[in-house]
């Protein structure tokens, strides 16, 4: 066991921890924020990607001590006091998920890149979407809300 | 997943004071593949050492003649290094296309390299420019660091602290990626120096290597016609459900055509 200190989604943690637990573990088991979904677990599908320090990270390939130190949020810190994020209300708008399993992934995925302030294109949005799989959409509708959610969140700020 | 005991020291001496200390242990650098190998069980370490906070092994420097890259900067920063990308942009192309966005958030150069796999793209980039790998103890040369399948020239307990990248008069790296995990199915580099040329080729063998008729051939006339009656033998190399022999030896003459043109373009820009 190892006491592992960082902040996640505002509050800062410190808890004593496994040395092998992964950061999806911790962040779902240890913290009981169940938003990180684990899809494949084999770095493949993106449904547990979270922002660390800023960057998107499999949190099923970071060990949580790894992460030690570091701001973390997850799908859960984009709801303000039940009001949806504007990231969030175009996945709605657009219905941008079906099963919705991978929708934590995307959505940390749209949010770090429409942050990074540059123009995206639907080219861009789908490059960037090269680390998360979908397999209900077809993407269509999951690159439309990211465009629509990203513009929003440029006339917000 | 397996039991181990976790370090993170902040020195390259504590590291490897650490893992001397140790019966069975490995160092992690962004874990991109070690992770998935420690759930796979394929490694059991008793003792993982993180090399994450060891500043020495960071950071992005262009000297005169060459690029120095520390052994734990991520993909992600070489692919937006403006020092590589006026440097060596193929170099910052290569990094900008392993894996995927988050993959390359946490992947470093040191990595890879120590890993070793037969279609990762930084072998194709360290061969193919004549890099110099220098660890806690010596200089390696690209020509004598890439041993075979996931073996390199590193002896145990040995650390990469920096690669350092000679610049090229031009290069430029054409893979044809496996649409699923985006390894190369074939990956080849290629780069001039005042005359003399390197191509190397990553994905077709159990190793990165150099194709050294293709260097000659351009050497004498640097273009892609000068390729055009190579036939690549196949007898060495990999095949698999994702491609024949013959179909990788087939992609090494169109990569490097596609690497050639590439670097055409870039000078007209």
């Amino acid at each position: 066991m190892t006491r592992v200190s960082l902040e996640v989604n505002g509050k800062k943690t410190s808890i004593d921890i496994p040395d092998n637990t992964l950061l999806s573990t911790f962040l779902r088991e240890h913290l009981n924020l169940k938003g990180t979904h684990i899809g494949c677990d084999t770095s493949q599908c993106g449904a547990c990607v979270v922002i660390v320090n800023g960057k998107t990270v499999k949190s099923c390939t970071m060990l949580a001590l790894q992460a030690a130190g570091s701001r973390v949020e997850t799908v859960e810190s984009l709801c303000d006091d039940g009001k949806l994020h504007p990231m969030q209300r175009a996945f709605h708008e657009y219905h941008a998920l079906q099963c919705g399993f991978c929708t934590p992934g995307m959505l940390m995925t749209a949010v770090a890149l429409a942050k990074k302030g540059k123009e995206i294109d639907e080219l861009s949005v789908r490059t960037e979407l090269e680390g998360n799989l979908c397999r209900c959409t077809g993407y269509q509708n999951i690159v439309a809300a990211i465009l629509a959610g990203a513009k929003k969140m440029r006339t917000q700020t | 997943m397996i039991n181990f005991s976790f370090q993170k020291p902040t020195s390259i001496t504590d590291a490897v004071t650490a893992l001397s200390k140790s019966e069975d242990g490995l160092f992690l650098a962004g874990g991109q593949t070690l992770i998935p190998v420690l759930k796979q069980r394929l490694a059991m370490p008793c003792d993982i050492i993180d090399l994450g906070d060891i500043n020495d092994l960071k950071g992005i420097v262009a000297k005169k003649h060459s690029v120095l890259i520390g052994a734990t900067t991520t993909h992600s920063e070489v692919e937006a290094s403006p020092v590589v990308r006026e440097h060596i942009p193929a170099l910052a192309e290569l990094a900008g296309h392993i894996g995927d966005p988050h993959v390359r958030n946490l992947g470093t150069l040191g990595g890879s390299l120590a890993n070793n796999d037969p279609s990762a793209d930084y072998p194709a980039a360290v061969l193919g420019l004549g890099a110099t790998i220098h660890t806690n103890q010596r200089s390696i040369s690209s020509d004598e660091f890439f041993v075979g399948l996931f073996q390199t020239a590193l002896d145990p307990g040995e650390m990469i602290v920096r690669v350092e990248f000679p610049i090229p008069e031009k290069s430029g790296y054409a893979k044809f990626p496996n649409p699923a995990s985006r390894y190369a199915i074939v990956g080849v580099f290629v780069s001039s120096f005042s005359g003399s040329v390197r191509v190397s080729v990553t994905g077709a063998e159990s190793c990165v290597f150099r194709q050294v008729s293709f260097e000659e051939a351009l050497a004498e006339h640097f273009a892609i016609d000068a390729l055009t009656d190579f036939a690549v033998p196949s007898d060495r190399f990999n095949s698999d459900l994702h491609a024949s022999a013959e179909y990788r030896a087939q992609l090494v003459r169109v990569m490097a055509c596609r690497a050639i043109i590439m670097i055409d373009e870039e000078k007209k820009q």
